[in-house]
């Protein structure tokens, strides 16, 4: 891949105005947010953010113990979140962190008070409406002791068209016997260049568990979120369900850092290229036992494209179970031929074996963002076979 | 119902049918003996058209059609229905989900059908993941019940089953066979039977699938070549007592 160019993005100059009801944005846009995963309407949802390029647009919240807010708004009030602000990514990582560090257009804060359960899933939208837009922002979440949050993050743009570049810089701290699952859904354009840096400590006894799906043609992503179990009794889990039509371009993978007795991580990523590149990485590395660990990396080239798997597993001390099982390849003929003697065609047979694979069932997502996943997975179905 | 004409099949550089003819009629089962290796598989996987399995010469004949070239999925929405030995796991494809396909839009409660073969607590588990022998069999059975075949291929229905599995097995192949026959007001038992349209090929080694339904003839595969015409448990017998080393001088 070329080198990102930051300079023919403009980071400063996209202000929008606060938006009241999301539900009189343009049908299009809201088109583009419902197949990531967020809901207009609020629905079914403890909270709503958006933010439009440079700045929050739409901050709600209506559950007791969950508090939202834009991250400026957030760094004031908490003093600059000492602490917590800039801890699990190192703003002297790349020039992505430094541009973030220098200039933050916004971002959430999200905490959940110790103990609360919060039922309906958060959703936040990052969106890039205006071309040529880049956008800096800076997530925190923090769960507190015994609490649990869902999180659905829908990343987009205004059209499929539209050029932008997202930098976000996310840190996820799941505090002792707290959960937290991540789902992210990436709905990018040909023309987005995408760095997430992602970093996040799970306490004793808690759980992180991140779910990421990206089915849409995107020009650059790169991402490796790494969590770290500094907990006895953590868990971390990452899925990932990831197309690459023809244009896209994605390096993606997902680091565990066990350090901690009784941890445990797993990494499963499905990836399927119709005609693009996916890098799909994966590190698990265990520095206490016991401390058990599984990657899986499957891989299916349909028609065109380049999958290139590195899973990488790193034990430190003797008694670490970490396993690793990656494959790439095509639909295994076997498959087919079991259900055609079902009575499916080969393109029904194909198809089926193809949406058992990109199956999300084990994210247990909402029923609507599930309902938009398989549309997605419909859609891009025609350039699969 | 199954007509096969002087059938050669090739697997690799390898010959392994040299010249097959069966005849199954509409309503009768057809049980195939034959030592280990000699290619009773390889019969019922070339009457389903899977890949490998290539006709180097021959004729299939089913319910009238030339099947020789037809696609797998065409014979089985004429009515092939095959049992699979050894299935694929298909991964994030529920069981459920793959018999409502299999059932090809007809009605079918997939759900009761499940519980008379002890597959309910399987129906959302993806497709033979990590299923025993024994529940690789009753799924099978399920999804065969489901395409409602007219033509049932079954490879060793006993193999890695337990009695009370075989038993259960026993009574389902009957039921796909035979149709489910009950006392009717409107039909007697022996008119009910006699209306049954379902044919079979079943291979076995041991002979106990016999025990739960009606085959009249029978037949030894040996090293490609059909012979020792006969019933089904004469069959049986006659290698308990003597061993396949007796078809090869029959041959000669
Ligand atoms: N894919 C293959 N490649 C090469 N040879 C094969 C292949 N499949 C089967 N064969 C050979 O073809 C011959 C017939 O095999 P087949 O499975 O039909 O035997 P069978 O009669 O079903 O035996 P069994 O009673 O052991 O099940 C065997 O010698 C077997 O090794
Ligand atoms: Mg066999």
């Amino acid at each position: 891949m070329p080198k990102v160019d930051l300079s023919q993005f403009e980071f400063t100059g996209h202000a929008s105005n606060l938006i009241e009801d999301l539900t009189t944005m343009p049908q299009a846009e809201k088109e583009r947010l419902i197949m990531s995963g967020v809901d207009v309407t609020g629905v079914g949802r403890s909270g709503t953010f958006l933010q439009t390029d440079h700045n929050a647009v739409h901050c709600e919240t209506h559950q007791p113990g969950v508090e939202m807010m834009d991250i400026k708004d957030a760094l004031k009030k908490y003093d600059g979140l000492d602490g917590y602000y800039w801890t699990q990514v190192d703003p002297d990582k790349d020039e992505f962190t430094r541009a973030v560090a220098e200039n933050v257009h916004g971002g959430y804060f999200i905490r959940v008070a110790e103990g609360v359960q919060v039922q309906d899933p958060v959703q936040s939208c990052l969106l890039i409406r205006a071309n040529d837009t880049g956008q800096n922002v800076h997530n925190v979440v923090i769960v507190e002791e015994g609490a649990s949050l869902h999180i659905i993050t829908g990343c987009t743009v205004a059209s499929h068209d539209t050029k932008g570049a997202h930098l976000g810089i996310s840190e996820f701290f799941i505090k002792k016997n707290a959960s937290l699952t991540f789902t992210m859904v990436h709905n990018w354009g040909e023309n987005s260049v995408v760095r997430p840096r992602t970093g996040g400590v799970v306490e004793a006894g808690g759980v992180f568990q991140n779910n990421y799906v990206s089915m849409k043609t995107v020009k650059d992503l790169q991402s490796y979120p790494t969590i770290r179990l500094a907990g006895a009794g953590g868990i971390a889990r990452f899925n990932s369900v990831l197309v690459a039509p023809p244009g896209a371009y994605l390096d993606t993978g997902s680091r565990i850092i066990m350090d901690a007795p009784d941890t445990r991580g797993e990494i499963i990523s499905r990836t399927i290229t119709t005609g693009g590149t996916i890098i799909a990485r994966g590190d698990i590395q265990a520095n206490y036992v016991p401390a058990r660990g599984h990657l899986e990396c499957k891989g299916l080239i349909l028609g065109k494209g380049v999958i290139h798997a590195i899973p990488e597993l790193r034990g430190t001390v003797e008694g670490v179970e970490l396993s690793h099982e990656a494959a790439v390849g095509k639909i295994a003929q076997e498959e087919i031929e079991y259900l055609m003697a079902r009575g499916l065609d080969e393109d029904e047979a194909t198809s089926t074996i193809v949406r058992g694979f990109l199956n999300v069932d084990i994210m247990g997502l909402p029923a609507r963002l599930n309902d938009a996943i398989q549309k997605t997975i419909e859609e891009s179905e025609k350039d699969m076979f | 119902m199954l007509k096969i004409e002087n059938l050669h099949v090739k697997i690799g550089q390898r010959e392994v049918l040299t010249g097959i003819d069966l005849e199954i009629n509409a309503g009768e089962t057809y049980i195939l003996f034959g030592p280990n290796g000699s290619g009773k598989t390889t019969l019922l996987m070339t009457l389903m058209g899977l890949g490998n399995y290539e006709v180097t010469g021959g004729k299939i004949w089913f319910k009238g059609h030339d099947i020789t070239e037809m696609p797998t999925y065409e014979r089985a929405r004429l009515g092939v229905g095959m049992s699979f030995q050894r299935p694929p796991t298909i991964h994030g494809l529920s069981t459920k989900h793959l018999v409502r396909m299999a059932a090809q839009g007809r009605d079918f409660d997939v759900e009761s059908m499940a519980r008379k073969v002890n597959m309910e607590s399987f129906l959302d588990r993806d497709v033979n993941a990590g299923f025993s022998g024994g529940e690789i069999k009753r799924s099978e059975l399920l999804q065969l019940m489901a395409q409602h075949p007219n033509l049932l291929l079954f490879d060793e229905p006993e193999s890695g089953v337990d009695l009370e599995n075989m038993h259960l097995i026993g009574k389902t192949v009957r039921t796909l066979l035979e149709g489910e026959i009950a006392p009717r007001p409107d039909c007697s038992m022996r008119e009910q039977k006699e209306m049954r349209s379902s044919s079979g090929l079943i291979i076995t080694h041991t002979g106990y699938i016999l025990d739960y339904i009606n085959a009249d003839r029978g037949q030894v595969l040996y090293d490609g070549h059909l012979c020792c015409e006969a019933r089904p448990r004469d069959i049986l017998e006659h290698i308990r007592a003597h061993g396949y080393q007796e078809c090869v001088r029959c041959l000669n």
